[in-house]
């Protein structure tokens, strides 16, 4: 699961069946410092996003699960959380390497 | 699964009924020395791990969705364990 800001929305006549009524958002992956993250997808809305709303992204099948009436569709990004606080601690008060020998962690 | 570093939480009211307004952590996997890390990531706190803590990560949505019981669970990550000690073979 990832973050994603909603750049916009697309508007579709024409879809697949069984994903009529789903609202889809443009939306710009983002990683943990909110930086752009490839580009720009298109996610299914499950929870009311709007503009500007940074989300929680959930891909491939799970996000065809998400979906609240017909989960099997051709949907493979949804926004599933609006997120209202976030706290990412830098990376500098943090040891990533896994180091040969014994690692104690607490 | 895999080994990373709790660096974030993430609140929202708002969400999907599967995820039960529970609470999600940002984390950062672990990597041998020299490698580039890979990219972070967010999963469900299921053992109310924190900021700092190593935990174990289920990446995979069937295993999410046992951990969760909710056969129809739009989970992908899953925190199962907090890591005390990794012992890694030199060599």
């Amino acid at each position: 699961m990832l973050f994603g800001r909603v750049k916009g929305t697309a508007v579709c006549t024409l879809k697949y069946p069984g994903t009529e009524g789903l609202k889809l958002l443009i939306v710009q992956p983002l990683n943990k410092r909110l930086e752009p993250l490839g580009p720009l997808q298109v996610a299914a809305d499950t929870v009311d996003a709007g503009p500007g709303d940074l989300c929680v992204m959930v891909r491939s099948r799970e996000a065809a699960l998400a979906m609240p009436l017909v989960k099997f569709v051709p949907i493979d990004l949804a926004l599933v959380g609006i997120v209202d606080e976030l706290e990412v601690r830098p990376d500098s008060s943090f040891d990533f390497t896994l180091k040969p020998g014994r690692n104690a962690f607490t | 699964m895999i080994l990373a570093k709790v660096v974030g939480t993430v609140v929202t009211t708002i969400s999907h009924p599967d995820y039960k307004n529970r609470r999600l952590l940002v984390v950062q996997p672990l990597g041998l020395e020299g490698d580039k890390p890979d990219e972070d990531f967010i999963a469900l706190d299921n053992t109310h791990a924190g900021i700092g803590d190593t935990v174990l990560i289920n990446r995979e949505g069937n295993g999410a969705r046992q951990v969760l019981r909710n056969p129809d669970a739009c989970v992908i990550s899953v925190i199962v364990g907090i890591v005390d000690t990794v012992y890694l073979e030199t060599g």
